[in-house]
Parts: structure tokens; C-alpha cells; sequence
């Protein structure tokens, strides 16, 4: 019974480590800009297409992961430069509105790019599953584990140890002020887009091994990411991760133990609740709202 | 003026396919005028009105076809139904605000949307399920272009509603909600009864659409609820305008017309759409109708 | 309506003074209108099944048409939406005026376009597995896969073969795989099969371990069915491994393409599936009727588009050639005389099977068009 149940928690942990990986990158652009960008999961989506087709051409896995790295960050940093910067004093729905039309504008350009079959890349360590006390996990989900610690790592040290980082942070308090004491707010802005872009394409490549990628792949990602960040907790990374989590652990306990056609329906309805109790998520500051 | 386009546009259709869309875009334009209240006056987002819409299509679907009921009757009891779900989830859902209620909306739309999908032995599942004419008195409505008729009627009489409740008190107390809540509320205004109000309003809306919907096309699949059907639906009327009746309106129909006219360049139809959504939005970020307008009086005002 | 009936008399009046009624009719095309999936959830079925009608009807074209009219093809894609499908299907029999419709990727869209088939009684062959396309007969709706019924009893007589009666189902949420499940359960009795566990997954469901946990503690299992297409069969065939089962596991028809196996890898060895002869051309019996035909085709599909050939695109070619018979047999395009000649098309041997309808099989393939077919090193093995 124990190995069961163990087996459902490594399940939903690997679909949480992916889902929380999608939903550090709606943090980030969030946090510096108040901005929920609904093309993220197309970031992720154009990750794992690259690395998959740029592979399946020959390259090198390190140089298709590097190049599909900054294929991404290029999408991300001409999103953020003609579309969401023209627009930057708009109506939070006027910008949700243009990061949905940047989604379906990136999945069609995918569509003709590339095309609508499944790719797949190899394992990084192999596809032998490793045994733990009766429950398996595979290898490759301890890659999406280390790479989603990782990055938390990486941008705990970016927000509070580098200048810019800082900056970023500032900005996100309060624009004017930023703005007063000389920091570039479309500077930050577009190093934020920049940086969740990026996020999204290493992301796609660790869970590429795991769930394959088509030009529709970000669909799903997006609205499990968004899910997460808000769960956690808007503009909260870490808050990101947990909310992740447990949407992931949640699906895969339900589907153990309850329905598995419920499943979703079920880590909605745990969202719905949390939020009715917790109307910022586990996470969230509380805004105070102004007059 | 509506009237009158209504009236006259038939003229250019030389056969059914475009009474089709007409009614389509009309079907459209009814949610998105009622929705329009909840985001576009009240300020209050929801990701979830497919949902609502659904439930009024199978609601009809199911009660005429197994309970035998007039269509009438099915659809006002699916009307009241989803009425009541709207208000008994509305209280707690409105306290949310901005991110938090589009996530909690959009979980709402996906549950029903997961349940008509699942309950196969009820919806007929993901292959859908047919549906009846719609008849009342021993009159049937059928063919596209007598629910042309039909629904124009609708129509007309939606947006005279929605104007109506617009300038009413309810509509100023709207207003007040969207421009500043705790400012509304230090004012006297119960905001929270109002939010709860307009989106009963319209789910309502959208339900009864949904209802005629199933009726006009026969057949139904639970896709009608998924979440895509609900963001077009934002989309609509963000595009067309917010706080703008018309506005609305306008956006419903070009939506509806605009994969119509992308059907022939095939593959790049997705790319063309994304591009229009985003053109629009970044030069008229106000929608298509109130920055027309307000271009108009600018340069009336120029003169 | 009135259209038609002032250009009937048109044509009346220029016959009758011309007399040259067979030199207006060679000019008009035969036009043929799709409604296909292209993109959405079903785009790897809707895009092949485009491609090869795209392809034939250039190359029909090329070779002087069918009697000496050209063919017309006009596809919309309704993106897997039922909603987009009735729309679409309306437009091309109102305002395009097509003479015979080919499409209808998913059960779902056909269902939609079905009842406007019927008004508009226009011959209309969907390339969806639904059994409940053809049953009841439809008067103008046709079909040329398999269905997902045959796929089951398929799978199911395999099984009682091999003396496996206690077997676990799961399958996709969403319409394929749903239809299967159904279609699964209605027939397991008749060849004694007891379902034990049954599970289903999301279309996009990252991880079914969950799922098959519950399956592998089940008491009794003897084999594992999985009705699903896309890259859900491929995850849980991966899954399966990873936990170590070592039943049987059996896939449907929907994942008979070398896509499958690309993805799910090494863990599809020993995997075993419904399939139409065309996967396995080489295999057939050199008396085969089926050989020289999907011989053909697979080769045709995989110069023009680098890519290998899936059933799917089988389907719509099979579609094709009936409906372009049934227009050659009846001398006209006139829909009721097409229709009539649709329904007795016999002795068809195209890639999905020998097709034979009547006017109560609107499909006419028999149970005998699937072969059971293995998986070893990464290729289908004929085996049975």
C-alpha cells in the first residue's frame, strides 16, 4: 500500500516539477512588471521544439539546448519590445488580450516552422527507472527536480545579490520610485521577458524526454503554469514552485485514490478552495487597495 | 440603427451559409453584451462564461430530449439553474480580485467543461449529442434564415436592455465599482450585491444563448465550454470595446466573420489572427469602437 | 435554391440552342469539399489525411481529371470543433456547392456535419472511427476507417486467443479514446473478457504512473488496453515499463504510425496493436489483394512528403477513389446518382481493407481488413 502511494506522490511530483517550472516564468514577469503573460507556455513550447528538431538534424544536444536558448530569448525580448512596451500603460485585459494573441500568433508560426507531429529528445541519463522502496522513479525526473531547484537558486542569487536583480525587485515595488533613483524601468522590463523566456526554453528541454512536444504544447503548460503562479501566490517564485506542486501531487492523488476522470476537475476545485480562504494564494501579498 | 443593419443586411446574402454566420455572430453579440456588463462596466473578468453557456446548451439538450419538456420551459429552468450556480459561486469568487478571479472563473469553466465531458452516459461525451428544433405554440423555428429573424429580434431587444440598465441607478453603482471599489463602497454602495447581480446577469445571458444555440445547430459537443470558447469570448469584447454596448457588439461579429474570411489562406490563419488581436490592441487599446469614436471627436473637435 | 433552379434554366435555354450540353458539362469541375482537423488535438490525423487528398487530386488533375473534368478540392479546417465543423459544412454545401463532401477527421466533427449531409443530401464519406456514423444507417453519410468497435473485438479475440480473460482498460478523455472505452465495455462480454480496472488520462497528461499503479494493484489483471492516439498512448507505454509490468499491453488502431514507435521508444517492444495491411506491406501474402495497393500508395505518400505513412492518410485516399468511382460509375455528378453508386461500391481494395457496402453497411470493410501486429526492434511485425 505504502509503494503505492509512494508511486502517486513521484508521479505528481513529476508532473508539479514541470508545471512548477512553467509557473516560475509567469512569476518573474509578474513580479517586475504586473504583467500575466499567456504566451509562457509557448516559451516552453519553443524550447522543446527547437532542441527536438535542431537534435534530430544532428547537432550536438548541448549546442541545440544553447541555441534553442537563445531562439527563445530572442521571441521573448521582441514580444516584450513591440508588443507589451507599445502598450505598457494599458488596461491589465488590454496586455492579458495581447499576450493571448502573442500565443496563438507563436503557435501558428510553429505550425509552419516546424510542424504538428510529436517530437521527443532522448533521456539525459538514460531511461533506466530507479527503484525506491517498491515506487519508480525515472532519471529524467530528477533532472526536471534539480533544474527547477536549480533555477530557484539562480534567481534567489539574481534578485538579492546582483544589482541589476535588485533593480528588478525595485521596479516591481514601486515604478515611479524606481524611476526616480535612476533604474531603466524598460530596461528591467525587457531583461524580465528576456529572463522568464529563457526559463521557459530550459524548461521545455528537461520535460521534453518526459512529455514530447508538439506546436500545441504550450496550451496545457501555460494553463498549468498560471494555475501554480496564482496558487502560490502572484509574483512569488517559490510560492510558484509549491503551487506546482501541489497541483500535481493533487491530480495524481485523485487519480489514485478518487477518479482519474476527475482528476483536474479536483485540483481546480483545491485552487477554488485556497483562493475563497486565501484570496492573494498561499503566498501572495496582501494588496491594499487605493483609493 | 441596429434595426436597420439587422433589417437590411440580409440583402447581401445570397444563401444560407451567410444567414449561418449572420446568426452566429448575432448568438455572439447577445453573450458578449451581457458579459460585457461584468467586464466592461462592473470591471470584473471572467475566463469562465463558456462554462455558463454550456450548461444552458445541455441543460436545453438534455431536458427536451429525456424529460420530454417543451424547449421554452428547458431553456428558462437551464436559465434559472445556471443562474442560481452563478449566484451561489459569484459571492465568494467576486471578493477576488484581477489575476485571482480570472483564475478562479477559469477553474469554474474547466470543472463544467470536464464534467460534461465526462458523464458520457448523460452528454453523449466528447462525440456530443444531438438536439431538437426549437418550437413554441406548434411553431417551429427552423432554417437559418427564420432564427435570423429570430435572433435579430434578440438582439435588438438585448441591447435595449443593456442600455437601459446602463443609465439605471444599478448601472451608475456599476460604474462606481469599476472606477473604485473601496471608493464606491465608502460612498454607501453595496459592491459586493452589485458584482453578484451583473454576473448573474450575464451568465444568465449567456446560458439562454447557449440554449437557442443547441436548438439552431442540432448538435452540440462539450467544447462549446472549453476554455478557449471563453477567452474568444473576452476577447470579443475587449477587442470590440469595454463599456461600450455597441462596442461589444461590434467585436462579436468581427470575431465570428474573421476565421470565416482566414479559412482560405489555410495555414496561416492562426499567425494572421494572433496579429490582428495584438495590432489592435496595442494601437486602439481602448477596443475598436471607443477609440474610432474618440479619433472622430478629436478631430470634430479640431475643426 | 433559387439560384440553382435560374441556373437550370439557363442551362435549359443554352442547350436547347446550342445543343452542346456535353461540352458545358466536361468544363465544370467535380468539386469536392473537406472539412478536416488541421489543426487542434486531431492535427496529426487532419494534416496527413489534407496532404494526400491535395496530393491525388493535383495528380488526377495532371492526368486529365475524371472524364475529362477536372477536380475541385476545398478544404476548411475546423480545428477539431464541432461547433466549426457544422459552420464549415454549411459553407461548402450552400455557398461552395460542392458535389460530394470528404472529411470529418474526428467522430465528433462528423457528427456535426452529419445531420447537414442529410438536409442538403449530399454524399458525404468521413474519415472518423465512430461505429455510430454508419449505425443506424445514415442515407448520405459513409465511411471509409475501421471502427473503433472492429479495433476492440480485434484486440479481444487476440486476447481470448492467448487465453487472457481479466484485463485492464485505460484510456484517453477525450473523443477517440472515449468512444474506444465505450465501444471496449459494450463488446468485452461477447468473448468473455472481464474488465477489472478501468482508468482514463488527459490528452496532454505529462505522467499516467498514477493511473497504471492502480491498474498494476489490481487483483488479477492479465492484460492492459489502452484506446487512445496522439502522444498519450506513447507516455503510457513508457510508464508501463518504467513500473516494471510485465503484462501484455495492448494499443488500439489510433497509434499505428511510426511515430508511435519513435516516441514511446524501446519500451513499445513487444506491444501489440490492431492495424490495416498498409503498415506492414512488405509482410503480406504475395496473393495479398491488398499488397500492390498499399505497396503503392506508401510509396507515393512517402516521396512526396518525406515523412512515413500513417492509416490516417490511408482513410482519406480510400474516400477519395470511392467517391471519384462512384462519380465515374454514375457518368454524372448528380448527388442522388452518386450516392446510389457509393452504396454499391464492391470488391474496392483500398488501404484500409476490401470494401464492399450495401444499403445497410454504409462502411463495408470486414473484421478481416485489421491485422494484429507486434512490435519488435522498433517495427511492426505481422502476427496473425
Amino acid at each position: 500500500m505504502f509503494a503505492a502511494f509512494l508511486q502517486y506522490l513521484f508521479s505528481g511530483l513529476t508532473s508539479g516539477a514541470i508545471y512548477a517550472l512553467a509557473g516560475l516564468g509567469f512569476a518573474i514577469i509578474y513580479n517586475s512588471s504586473h504583467v500575466i503573460n499567456f504566451a509562457q507556455g509557448e516559451f516552453i513550447m519553443i524550447g522543446g521544439m527547437a532542441t527536438a528538431t535542431m537534435v534530430a538534424a544532428g547537432l550536438p544536444l548541448p549546442l541545440a539546448i544553447a541555441l534553442s536558448m537563445l531562439a527563445s530569448m530572442m521571441v521573448g525580448v521582441a514580444l516584450e519590445k513591440f508588443a507589451i512596451e507599445p502598450a505598457r500603460n494599458s488596461d491589465v485585459v488590454t496586455i492579458i488580450i495581447i499576450t493571448i494573441g502573442a500565443s496563438i500568433f507563436l503557435r501558428g508560426a510553429a505550425q509552419i516552422l516546424w510542424d504538428k507531429e510529436f517530437h521527443s529528445l532522448p533521456a539525459f541519463s538514460g531511461e533506466t527507472p530507479i527503484g525506491v522502496f517498491g515506487a519508480t522513479l525515472m532519471p529524467q525526473s530528477l533532472w526536471v527536480f534539480g533544474v527547477s531547484g536549480a533555477v530557484i537558486v539562480a534567481l534567489w542569487w539574481f534578485f538579492n545579490r546582483t544589482m541589476f536583480g535588485k533593480a528588478m525587485l525595485g521596479t516591481s515595488h514601486n515604478r515611479l520610485a524606481a524611476q526616480l533613483v535612476g533604474v531603466g524601468v524598460k530596461k528591467v522590463l525587457l531583461a524580465s521577458f528576456a529572463l522568464s523566456a529563457l526559463l521557459g526554453a530550459v524548461g521545455g528541454v528537461v520535460v521534453t524526454p518526459i512529455t514530447f512536444t508538439n506546436y500545441e504544447a504550450g496550451i496545457m503548460l501555460g494553463l498549468k503554469g498560471f494555475s501554480a503562479a496564482v496558487l502560490g501566490g502572484l509574483g512569488n517564485g517559490g510560492g510558484a514552485i509549491v503551487g506546482g506542486l501541489i497541483v500535481g501531487i493533487a491530480e495524481a492523488l485523485a487519480s489514485g485514490y478518487l477518479s482519474s476522470a476527475y482528476k483536474d476537475a479536483i485540483a481546480f476545485i483545491i485552487i477554488l478552495f485556497v483562493l475563497f480562504f486565501m484570496p492573494n494564494g498561499l503566498f501572495g501579498k496582501r494588496g491594499t487597495d487605493r483609493v | 440603427m441596429l434595426a436597420v443593419v439587422i433589417t437590411v443586411a440580409p440583402l447581401g446574402f445570397s444563401n444560407s451559409y451567410y444567414y449561418d454566420v449572420a446568426v452566429n455572430a448575432m448568438f455572439n453579440a447577445i453573450v458578449c453584451v451581457g458579459l460585457n456588463l461584468l467586464i466592461g462596466y462592473a470591471g470584473q473578468i471572467s475566463l469562465g462564461h463558456a462554462g455558463f453557456f454550456a450548461l444552458g446548451a445541455y441543460g436545453s439538450a438534455l431536458l427536451t430530449a429525456s424529460w420530454g419538456l417543451p424547449p421554452i420551459a428547458a431553456m428558462l429552468i437551464s436559465a434559472t439553474v445556471v443562474g442560481l450556480l452563478a449566484f451561489v459561486v459569484g459571492r465568494p469568487i467576486l471578493k477576488l480580485k484581477g489575476h485571482y478571479l480570472a483564475m478562479a472563473t477559469l477553474g469554474i469553466g474547466i470543472i463544467i467543461h470536464i464534467v460534461l465531458k465526462t458523464e458520457a452516459k448523460i452528454t453523449g461525451g466528447p462525440d456530443g449529442m444531438s438536439v431538437d428544433n426549437f418550437s413554441l405554440l406548434g411553431f417551429t423555428v427552423m432554417g437559418d434564415r427564420m432564427w435570423y429573424w429570430v435572433v435579430g429580434i434578440l438582439l435588438i431587444l438585448t441591447v435595449w436592455l443593456a442600455l437601459n440598465l446602463i443609465d439605471s441607478p444599478v448601472g451608475r453603482a456599476l460604474r462606481a465599482v469599476h472606477g473604485s471599489e473601496v471608493g464606491a463602497e465608502v460612498v454607501g454602495v453595496d459592491t459586493s450585491s452589485y458584482k453578484v447581480l451583473v454576473f448573474v446577469v450575464s451568465a444568465v445571458f449567456a446560458s439562454m444563448v447557449g440554449s437557442l444555440f443547441a436548438h439552431k445547430n442540432g448538435f452540440i459537443t462539450p467544447d462549446i465550454g472549453s476554455f478557449m470558447h471563453s477567452v474568444e469570448l473576452v476577447v470579443m469584447v475587449v477587442l470590440g470595446g469595454m463599456a461600450s454596448v455597441f462596442g461589444a457588439l461590434i467585436g462579436a461579429v468581427i470575431l465570428t466573420l474573421l476565421p470565416q474570411f482566414l479559412a482560405v489562406v489555410e495555414q496561416y490563419e492562426a499567425m494572421i489572427l494572433g496579429a490582428i488581436m495584438m495590432g489592435t490592441m496595442i494601437f486602439l487599446p481602448k477596443g475598436l469602437l471607443p477609440s474610432i469614436v474618440s479619433a472622430f471627436k478629436r478631430r470634430e473637435g479640431g475643426q | 435554391m433559387r439560384n440553382l433552379t435560374r441556373f437550370g434554366a439557363a442551362f435549359v435555354v443554352a442547350t436547347s440552342v446550342y445543343g452542346a450540353a456535353g461540352v458545358a458539362l466536361a468544363a465544370d469541375p467535380i468539386k469536392i469539399g473537406s472539412i478536416l482537423s488541421v489543426t487542434g488535438p486531431a492535427s496529426f490525423l487532419g494534416e496527413p489525411e489534407k496532404k494526400t487528398l491535395e496530393m491525388y487530386v493535383e495528380r488526377i488533375n495532371k492526368d486529365g481529371g475524371v472524364q475529362g473534368r477536372k477536380v475541385e478540392l476545398v478544404v476548411y479546417d475546423d480545428g477539431g470543433a464541432g461547433e466549426k465543423a457544422t459552420t464549415f459544412t454549411k459553407r461548402l454545401i450552400e455557398s461552395d456547392k460542392v458535389d460530394i463532401l470528404i472529411g470529418g477527421t474526428t467522430t465528433g466533427t462528423t457528427m456535426a456535419a452529419v445531420p447537414l449531409a442529410e438536409r442538403g443530401q449530399t454524399p458525404f464519406i468521413s474519415l472518423a472511427g465512430g461505429v455510430n456514423i454508419v449505425e443506424p444507417v445514415k442515407k448520405w453519410v459513409f465511411k471509409t476507417p475501421h471502427t473503433d468497435r472492429m479495433a476492440a473485438e480485434k484486440v479481444f479475440s487476440d486476447m481470448k486467443k492467448k487465453g487472457l480473460t481479466k484485463i485492464a482498460l485505460i484510456s484517453e478523455d477525450a473523443g477517440f479514446g472515449k468512444s474506444g472505452h465505450d465501444q471496449s465495455l459494450a463488446v468485452a462480454k461477447n468473448f468473455g473478457i472481464e474488465i477489472v480496472a478501468d482508468e482514463v488520462y488527459s490528452p496532454k497528461d505529462p505522467d499516467v504512473t498514477a493511473q497504471l499503479t492502480k491498474i498494476k494493484n489490481a487483483a488479477g489483471v492479465q492484460a492492459v488496453f489502452n484506446f487512445g492516439f496522439g502522444q498519450g498512448p506513447a507516455i503510457v507505454t513508457k510508464n508501463f515499463k518504467q513500473l516494471g509490468m510485465s503484462v501484455p499491453l495492448y494499443q488500439s488502431h489510433g497509434v499505428a504510425s511510426k511515430d508511435y514507435i519513435k516516441l514511446a521508444g524501446d519500451a513499445s517492444e513487444g506491444v501489440r496493436l490492431p492495424a490495416s495491411g498498409l503498415v506492414v506491406p512488405d509482410q503480406l501474402g504475395a496473393t495479398d489483394p491488398q499488397k500492390p495497393v498499399v505497396t503503392a500508395f506508401k510509396k507515393d505518400y512517402e516521396t512526396a512528403f518525406k515523412s512515413d505513412v500513417s492509416t490516417f492518410a490511408g482513410h482519406a485516399y480510400d474516400g477519395l477513389q470511392i467517391a471519384l468511382a462512384a462519380v465515374l460509375r454514375a457518368g454524372s455528378t448528380d448527388k442522388a446518382k452518386v450516392r446510389d453508386e457509393i452504396e454499391k461500391t464492391s470488391g474496392y481494395v483500398g488501404t484500409g481493407g476490401l470494401v464492399s457496402m450495401s444499403a445497410t453497411d454504409h462502411m463495408g470493410l470486414s473484421p478481416s481488413a485489421f491485422h494484429m501486429v507486434e512490435i519488435r526492434k522498433g517495427d511492426w511485425l505481422l502476427s496473425d
